[in-house]
């Protein structure tokens, strides 16, 4: 019997994605840029990160325009995002065929006391995280893959490098802890037994784990892959640097090579200049998107 | 035992190099031309096809897997791996261009269309779990090509000689029969 939206079909397409770069893109001509650096996907959106915390106010699901235009002018998967605990938002993406939804902090939460219910949907869904507890409620709840949240829209990778060292740490603890130890674990991490149960019998998380917020150079995709990511989301570092295609191609060839420094040092030769970062000392504490998500 | 490389440069990587630690091979990663040398196969994986292609390009590796598959270097190609390995493309120039197939990608639309069912491929086993992510499907074969299996009316596995392609992930599953017959009657 065929059957679609399986958690192996959801969590599949995330497998198909490892070792690549997913692009944020706000229309069919970066989609194209994109796509023809080698991105494994694009993320449809009405702002890049960046723009959004200029913008301020409140950040909504792209206009559907937007993301049928992206759909339209690629044949690689195209994923969009929709506001944490936003049903409706998840189910209009989903209605219109987008390959994976991003139930992103990024924008504005609709809910602050729960996420979307994900295991509900044929479509799969990315989450963000921090920690373990917060990658394993995600799960929980359905999501087919993780991000590690960063600090999104701010071109500095020391909140995306701290959010992949604490979930790689967290995971290698379970990992050597003993079977009669994890309910304590899952009590302190607020995170689901049985899934602690899991991943200590895989020696890793059941489902991929991207890095994102704040990769702005070749080296910091490899720098995240370095550090355990399974890939990496570049949000504002593409286009918002001084040469996107010549970024983008760049960050793909060093998360491909990541061990390769000479290569890296080669294809980093005059990039340009990269997008503009911020100080994360200088974000006010509501400003900080990666509080987002319960 | 058997030296298999699985192309590296992007993909369910993993999953075929354990799979084929398990049947008793020594798996090699293929991220540049030097990890090429004294293969007895190659293992194309699922990935995405157009990130694949470009890496090909600008990492010089498209030629020398070409002519390796030319010169009868057994290959097997899952999804991508089969889009890869195609002589024609329906909606595409080809890329290595060595397996004597039609190729369509993205023939069961989106991935809220991707599916899993069971298979019976009379020449390998019954009940053998296939996942569908936005797969392609092989629309035509050549004279010499041999139909392993169909689904709803369309090839999803085919084998060209020492070319094997199928449509589907058979390594996101633990069932390890269609490597299996790779490894053991193609290798």
């Amino acid at each position: 019997m065929k059957q679609t939206g399986t958690e192996l079909v959801k969590r599949g397409m995330a497998e198909m994605q490892k070792g690549g770069v997913i692009m944020d893109v706000i229309n069919a001509e970066q989609a194209k840029i994109a796509e023809a650096a080698g991105a494994v996907a694009v993320m449809a959106l009405e702002r890049v990160p960046s723009d959004i915390r200029k913008a301020g106010g409140v950040a909504r699901m792209a206009d559907p325009r937007i993301v049928e235009e992206v759909m339209g002018a690629v044949s690689i998967p195209v994923m969009a995002k929709a506001r944490i605990g936003h049903i409706v938002e998840a189910r209009i993406l989903e209605a219109m065929g987008v390959d994976y939804i991003d139930e992103s902090e990024v924008l504005t939460p609709a809910d602050e006391e729960y996420h979307l219910l994900k295991s509900d949907y044929t479509v799969p869904f990315v989450c963000g995280c921090r920690d373990l507890g917060e990658a394993a409620r995600r799960i929980g709840e359905g999501a087919s893959m993780l991000r590690t949240k960063g600090e999104p829209g701010t071109g500095n990778i020391v909140e995306a490098v701290r959010h992949i060292r604490k979930v790689n740490a967290q995971v290698r603890k379970v990992v050597g802890m003993t079977e009669d130890e994890l309910m304590t674990e899952a009590k302190l991490l607020g995170a689901p037994f049985e899934l602690l149960r899991e991943i200590k019998r895989l020696g890793r998380l059941p489902v991929v784990n991207f890095a994102a917020g704040g990769v702005a150079t070749p080296a910091d995709a490899a720098l995240m892959m370095e550090l355990g990511a399974d890939g990496v989301f570049v949000g504002s570092g593409i286009f918002k640097s001084e040469n996107p295609e010549k970024f983008a191609r760049a960050i793909v060839e060093a998360t491909t090579h990541y061990k390769d420094y000479k290569l890296i040092a080669e294809i980093s030769k005059e990039l340009g200049v990269p997008m503009k970062g911020i100080d994360i000392a200088q974000l006010g504490q509501n400003e900080r998107m990666q509080e987002r998500g319960w | 035992m058997k030296r298999i490389g699985v192309l590296a440069l992007q993909g369910a990587v993993r999953e075929h190099v354990q799979m084929l630690k398990d049947l008793g091979c020594e798996a090699i990663q293929v991220k540049s031309k030097q990890d090429l040398v004294k293969l007895d196969a190659l293992v194309l994986p699922g990935g995405e096809s157009t990130t694949m292609r470009k890496l090909l390009d600008r990492f010089d590796l498209l030629k020398p897997i070409r002519e390796l598959a030319q010169q009868g270097l057994p290959m097997f190609g899952t999804c991508a791996g089969l889009i890869l390995l195609a002589n024609h493309l329906v909606d595409d120039e080809p890329h290595l261009a060595v397996m004597d197939v039609v190729v369509a990608r993205n023939s069961y639309g989106r991935q809220v269309d991707s599916f899993e069912i069971k298979l019976d491929i009379p020449k390998i086993g019954v009940d053998i779990p296939a996942v569908f992510i936005r797969a392609p499907h092989i629309e035509a074969v050549g004279k010499n090509v041999e139909i392993l299996a169909h689904h709803e009316g369309k090839i999803i596995l085919a084998q060209d000689g020492h070319l094997l392609g199928c449509s589907f992930h058979p390594e996101l599953t633990p069932d390890t029969r269609i490597l299996e017959y790779f490894v053991s009657s193609m290798v």
